[in-house]
Order: structure tokens, then sequence, then C-alpha cells
């Protein structure tokens, strides 16, 4: 029988919910098994509510999934929500001395002292959430040694992860001793070493596996944890991470690298990117390579700052006056995040443009388990550069006419050559001109490498029947729920196949007018209010996909979503 | 050695007498008497009739957006710290919409110079008020008169800047003395440019400016003393005083970065076998 079990811990902020999560999500991922975790926790330091899912299953898994198996709950709380939440048999750890269970009609309540173990066994009620955790391994009878090895890698010092082994432990026995074999037996499946990544994570190592060398950024929810990464990173990959006044800073401090000739980023939210919209333009006229990180949260303005939304597609398309090239990618998986984010860099430097890449909450800051990236992979292709080996650096243009509309790039002062651009309209050597030939002829050329760069974009991903009644379309984070939805309803019997876009501009109409029409039956998938990829679709090919799954409450899509919302459609 | 023919550059678009003419004039002598080579240097400018000057010599060049010339510098001098990185606004750029910049690279004291042409209006958009024009101004949108100026030598100082110093570009001698003290100094240079405006300040002139400049280089005076500094600062009036107004070592952002140590950013080579053992820290 397939293994596909869901965790979750729920309690408030500042009990230690997601660092009992990311353990459990840890120890799963170290016995072999495929792991996905997603978190929902509200934009507050204390209280409130929070949980983290942990999707254990020994196939590849992409999504979250309805139907708990185990909760650990650290509050009251977390039993009322997610009661409603539980699979038959299901179990929910608590400590029933401390907070009120509610009624027990599934009969899936389990009470455990965890604050009463934690304090014996470690004298430190802060523990609870590791007792508790202790208690979720027992009642799979999982392995307690992988815990305790996860946990000494966790913790530098060894008093730190001595105490939260006890504590473990200690929950771990008391389950052992008078409530064994509730639940199913779980044992490492192989020794296969996979790697649990965040999407923030594997941007991050993208970004540093493609050679980038400079970030500036301002701490924004989602988008943070990139920029703390760098910076840890910083000494040891000797590259620099400036947390600025300000995303206009940001912005324009990486234009600045850029210009100076090394791989630059930065990395933001919606509201974040508002402030940046200048410098996109900025990039756009002085062809300045550069990757700019949106990780999308619900808006406009503020919004829902902890939650995700594909909501920024349609801004990102047009953020800016006049027209100049860029390209917008969405990676579709955590994986597919440091691939697209290596992609992105050799996009920049080849087409000398800003590169967007669309992420959200529910990417970023979820964990996935993926095989161990293959560097050897990783190409770098910084594009055509002018060398003054063979050219006379005096002629050095940085606007050069070109059949391709690519100028060679030099940086200033590593050679003779003068590297002039200008946010003005400019002549071909950079300097600011009125003229209006040059203006048409600039403009030109810059469009001019969007037919370059259209060849590189790959046929968006199909997956499913080859024929099909209806197919389901979505891009970025969706991928992994849509996928599974095709499968569930195709063993439910219902044709759907998907066509997903992890490169949306340049648009790849032709395969996408394809595509939609030769479905008899096409709905969009968007974790937005208006259909924004719809829209793209209908400018692009004329075509008209009414059918739309939308969802804008912040939460992310799971795969019974999707199925159901089809279903209900197709009837 | 460096000519001032090196130095040649487009045709200026400034109008004649203006007071940018001057400032022009210090910075090539400066370049020159350094025997600094064009291309060893980065001008970066924002937008108005400051932001031209780059034009008009010669440099790498990054003309950048209104207020936004300081972080581009910023992020060029930090990919490469062997740049002669040089900043040039205009006070509404400086002062207004890059307030916030200006600040910041203050505080946290980037290696760069920082030119601003203060002539307390905006003359690309012919004659508005200006964050520095004086209390009272009468402008086309300033009816009732501007209110009060930034003060940005004080603003310099307080915030961290370890040289902040005035010039008067109808002293090109006095000035380019001082912009080559200002590249030869460690950290955040800022150097304010009194710089008439023939055609929309006919109240600061190059006759009022005259009248009132006053050298600090001819008194006794210790630059280093942050209180005497912020003192002189808040001179305005009958009295206006041009030279080095605080000056002093402190720490240099680009100092604190591990990466810098070992050299331009630029210069270092990518190893990629340095993010495998990263790989490793997610298993």
């Amino acid at each position: 029988m397939p293994i596909d079990f869901n965790f979750m811990v729920g309690g408030e902020a500042g009990q230690g919910v997601q660092s009992a999560g990311f353990l459990l999500a840890k120890v799963f991922a170290r016995g072999g098994y495929h792991v996905f975790a997603d978190q929902d926790y509200e934009s507050r330091v204390r209280g409130g509510h929070n949980f983290f899912r942990i999707r254990v299953s020994d196939s590849n898994v992409n999504a979250a999934a309805e139907g708990v198996d185990i909760l650990i709950a650290l509050n009251g709380d977390s039993i009322e929500l997610h009661q409603p939440e539980m699979v038959a048999h299901g179990i929910i750890v608590y400590d029933g001395e401390k907070i009120k269970g509610g009624s027990d009609d599934h009969g899936s309540l389990l009470s455990i002292p965890l604050e009463k173990l934690a304090e014996e066994k470690t004298a430190d009620r802060l523990m609870i959430n590791t007792v508790a955790l202790g208690a979720a391994l027992s009642l799979v009878n999982y392995d307690l040694n992988m815990l305790n090895d996860v946990l000494k890698d966790r913790f530098e010092k060894g008093e730190v992860s001595d105490k939260n082994f006890a504590a473990a432990k200690a929950g771990y026995d008391y389950v052992q001793s008078k409530h064994k074999g509730k639940s199913r037996k779980f044992q490492p499946l192989s020794d296969t070493k996979r790697m649990l990544l965040t999407g923030n994570e594997a941007i991050s190592l993208g970004a540093v596996a493609a050679g980038c060398k400079f970030m500036a950024a301002y701490p924004m929810t989602p988008a943070s944890s990139i920029m703390e990464y760098i910076a840890a990173k910083s000494k040891n990959l000797d590259l620099v991470m400036v947390h600025v006044e300000d995303e206009i800073a940001a912005i324009n401090m990486t234009i600045g690298a850029a210009y100076a000739g090394v791989r630059a980023m930065t990395a933001t939210s919606g509201s974040g990117l508002c402030l940046m919209v200048e410098g996109i333009g900025l990039a756009g006229i002085t062809e300045t390579p550069i990757v700019i990180i949106d990780a999308q949260r619900p808006g406009p303005a503020v919004g829902l700052p902890t939650r995700t939304e594909q909501g920024d597609l349609q801004f990102v398309l047009h953020a800016h006056h006049s027209d100049f090239p860029r390209a917008i990618l969405a990676p579709a998986t955590i994986e597919d995040a440091f691939w697209v984010t290596v992609n992105a860099f050799n996009w920049a430097d080849k087409y000398q443009l800003p590169v967007i890449i669309l992420t959200d909450q529910h990417l970023a800051s979820s964990h996935t388990t993926v095989d161990l990236l293959d560097l050897s992979q990783v190409k770098i292709d910084h594009g055509i550069l002018f060398s003054e080996k063979h050219n006379d650096p005096l002629d050095y243009m940085r606007h050069r006419l070109t059949k391709s509309g690519i100028s060679p790039r030099a940086f200033p002062g590593l050679g003779k050559a003068l590297v002039v651009t200008d946010c003005d309209e400019h002549d071909e050597e950079g300097h600011l001109t009125e003229d209006a030939g040059e203006r048409t002829a600039q403009v030109q050329k810059r469009m001019r490498k969007l037919i370059s760069l259209e060849k590189e974009i790959t046929t968006p991903q199909r997956y499913g029947p080859k024929k099909a009644e209806t197919t389901l379309i979505g891009w970025g984070s969706t991928y992994g729920a849509i996928h599974e939805a095709v499968d569930i309803l195709c063993r439910e019997d219902t044709r759907v196949n998907m066509l997903h876009l992890n490169e949306l501009w340049p648009f790849p109409a032709k395969a996408v007018a394809d595509a939609v029409s030769k479905a008899r039956n096409s709905y969009v998938i968007e974790n937005n209010a208006t259909g924004q990829l719809a829209q793209l679709i209908k400018t692009a090919t004329g075509y008209d996909v009414t059918n739309q799954i939308l969802k804008y409450d912040g939460r992310p899509f799971t795969p019974g979503y999707i199925t159901q919302a089809v279903q209900k459609g197709v009837r | 050695m460096v000519a001032i023919s090196d130095y040649a550059g487009l045709k200026p678009a400034w109008c004649p007498g203006c007071g940018n003419f001057g400032i022009l004039k210090a910075l090539n002598s400066a370049l020159v008497d350094m025997n600094i080579e064009p291309h060893r240097i980065l001008l970066v400018s924002g937008i108005g009739q400051a932001g031209k000057l780059p034009h008009y010599t010669r440099g790498n060049v990054f003309n950048s957006l209104h207020g936004r010339p300081v972080p581009p510098a910023i992020g060029a001098k930090i990919a490469n710290s062997e740049l002669i990185v040089i900043a040039i606004s205009g006070d509404g750029d400086a002062y207004g919409e890059g307030g916030n910049h200006f600040l910041h690279a203050a505080r946290r004291n980037h290696d760069i110079t920082y030119l601003v042409h203060n002539n307390q209006i905006y003359g690309l958009t012919k004659g508005q008020a200006s964050p520095t024009s004086d209390f009272g101004f009468i402008t086309n949108t300033t009816p009732y008169g501007a209110a009060n100026p930034v003060n940005p030598i004080a603003l310099a100082i307080i915030s961290g800047a370890s040289f902040v110093a005035r010039g008067f570009s109808g002293d090109i001698d006095h000035l380019s003395d001082l912009i080559k003290k200002g590249i030869a100094h460690r950290g955040f240079a800022l150097i304010d440019i009194l710089q008439p405006c023939v055609s929309f300040n006919h109240k600061n002139t190059f006759q009022w400016y005259r009248e009132r400049v006053c050298k600090l280089e001819d008194r006794k005076y210790d630059r280093s003393d942050k209180k005497a500094a912020l003192e002189k600062a808040f001179i305005w009036g009958k009295e206006i005083p041009i030279g080095i107004i605080y000056e002093d070592n402190l720490p240099v952002y680009e100092d604190q970065l591990p990466a810098l140590s070992v050299g331009p950013l630029i210069k270092q080579k990518f190893n990629i076998r340095r993010v495998k053992k990263l790989l490793a820290e997610f298993i």
C-alpha cells in the first residue's frame, strides 16, 4: 500500500510550531521519504494560530493534501480548527492537563502530559513541542536515533541538542509504554540522500551557483530569507549582500553592481516591487542585466503579509512606462526554482535586460525533498563580451547597433574602453540624445533582442493523456497541485491533462494557442481574483479561456480543491 | 601623463555663464593633477543640469535616474573597488528626491565622492524652488515663499559622513583642491558646491556668493572636531564658510565586507565547488 501520510503541528506563534514541523520533515527526509511541508502563519511574533503541515510519501510529492493523520496540537485552537480535517483513525496529540480537548466524537484525542514530561526530563517548559514531536514519532514507531542525528546537525551546542533529544525521548517512551501500536508503522525507507529545501533556499542556491556576487535588498515577507541566506554565506562565498534603506535603493544599487560587471540580484514582494518599478525601466534602457525575485503575497498594498497569491503577473508584465524588453519566469516547483534562477542570470546577461522571477509565499516557504542538485548541469553564459585583445578600446560603444540588438558588453575600469550609459535616450556611445533617428534606432535595437530571446522559451509542460476532454492550465507554484489533480481525475475516469507555464514572457503564444484550440474544454487555475494568465492568453493568442478556477483567500490550492472544482464544472 | 585634453567631452548644453562650467573645470583639473586616466573613473549622475556633467568630460558614465546616483555608485564601487567612483547630483537630486539615499550613504560611510551642484533652484524644469532655496524664496511653485531649507552640511555630519566640504564654483582652484581631497579621502566625501543659476536664481548670484564666502583654510580650525564642524555648518548669512568643514577617519562600509578583503569582486574567480559544499547542509 502506498504511503501518503500527513502530520500537522498547530499552535501559537512562539510555541515552536515551525521548529517541530521542520524537524519532523527532516527526519522523514533523512529516512528516504519524499516530503512536502507547507506553513500557514500570521503576521505576528507571538500568539495567533499557526500550523505546519508535513506530507510524507513514498513517491514524489509537490503539493499539500487534505486530511490529517497525526495532529500535534500545542493549543486548544488547533484542536477546534483542525479536528474536522482529521482522517478516520487520525490521532490528535495534546496535553489534556493543560488544554481543553473539545469533543472526542472521532475518538481521535490522545492526551499526553507534555508539559509535565518536559519539566521532569529537561526542567524546561519550552521543550513541550519537542516532547510532542517524540510522541508523534513514537505513534508511527519511527527510529528515534534519526531525530538525534538531525538535532546534532541543527544545534551547534551539544547541550542544546541533548536537551531536545531528552525531551523527544520522554514523549517517545511515554507513548511506547501506554499507547503502542495506535497508528501505522513507519520505518526508514532507504539511504537515498535528498535535500530538504524551501523555495527561497532553492533560489538562493540557484543564484550562488550561477555566480551571483552581489545582492541589495530590503526585508519583506516572504522574500526576506533569500537576503538572509546570501548574507550568511557572503563570507564563505566571497559575495556581498547589502541591506539597504529601501527598495528603491535596492534595485538601483543592484543595477550599479551589474553595470560594473558582477552578477547581481534583488528580492522583494509585491509592494516592495511597486517601489522598484523605476529601476525595471532603468535596467531596460541602460541594458543592464539584473535578476529580480518577486515572492508574491496577496495585495494590494500590504494585503495579507504572510500568505500566498499569484496576483502580480499582469503587474510585472507591464511594470514601468514605455516599451522595452524583459523576461518573466515562474518556477513550478522548489527544484525548478533552482534551475529557473540559474537560467534567469544567463538570460539577463545574454539579452542585457531585467529578468523577473515570480514565486509566491507558498513556494517560498514550503519545504520539499529534492534529489541532490547536479551542479555539473549548471551552465554559465555571460553573453557577448567586448574583447580589447581583438578590438580597439577607443572604438567601444556600449549601445552599438547590431543585427541581433545585442551590443557587446565591457565593464568600467577593467580595460581602456569607456563604458557610457544613460537613462535618457542615448546614442550608440551611450551619451544622451534627442535625435529622432537615434531614438528610433535604439528602441528597435532593444526590442530586437526579443527575437533571439523568444527562441530560448521552451514549450510549456504537458502532463496527462494526450487526448483529453479537459485541459487544466496553470503557471508557477500551482504545478504540484494541478499535476496531482490530473492523476486523481484520470483515476476517476475524467480525462484531463495539464498545460503548465514556468516561462511567461516572452509568451509562448504558439504552443499555448495550439493546446487551447485542441482542447474541448479548458480551465485556467490561478491564485488570483481576475484570471491574470487567462488575460495574457487572450491578449497573446485571441483565445478566451472562460472556465476559471480562481482562489484569492491567501491560501494555496490543494489537489483535492482542484479536483472538486473540475468535477463540479464538468458535470 | 594625463593631460587636460584627455578629459575633452561633448560640448555642454548649459546656459552661457552657468555655474556648472566652473565645476566641470575644477573636476577635470583635479583628475589631471592626480594623474588619473579616464578609464579608471566612474561618474554616476542623476537628473538635472548637474546630471549632464559626465557627458561633458570623459570617463565611464552611468547617468542614472532622478535622485538615484548614490545607490548605483555604491553598487559599482562594491563590484569593483578599484574604480574611483564619483557621484554627481544637483540640490533637488541629492537632497529632495534622493534624500533617503544621501542620509544612509553618509551613515554607512561608503567609499565614494559625492559632488552636489547646489544652486538653490531647479534649473532643468525652469525655476521651481529646491530643498535648499532660502526661506521665503518666491518661485512658480512657492508663490508664498519657500519653506525652511535643508542643511546638507549638518545633515551629512550628523549622519556619519567622514568628509564634508563646501565649495564655490566661482573659485575653481579652491574647488579643484577640495575635489582632490575628497577623492583621496577614504569614506563618504560630500562636496556641496555653491553654484549660481544665471537663468532662474536672481538672488544667489556669483556676486552674492563672492561677497559672502570665506575660506576655512585661512583660519585656525580643527576640522576633526565634530561639534566645531556642526557650528560651522550653521553659519549661513553674511558669511558662508567654504572648505573642508569636517574630516575624520571613520569606519568605511566596504572595509566591513569580508568578500572585498581578497580583492575586487569583479576580479575574483567563481568556484562552483564552494557551492557544492552548501548543498550538503540541506541533507
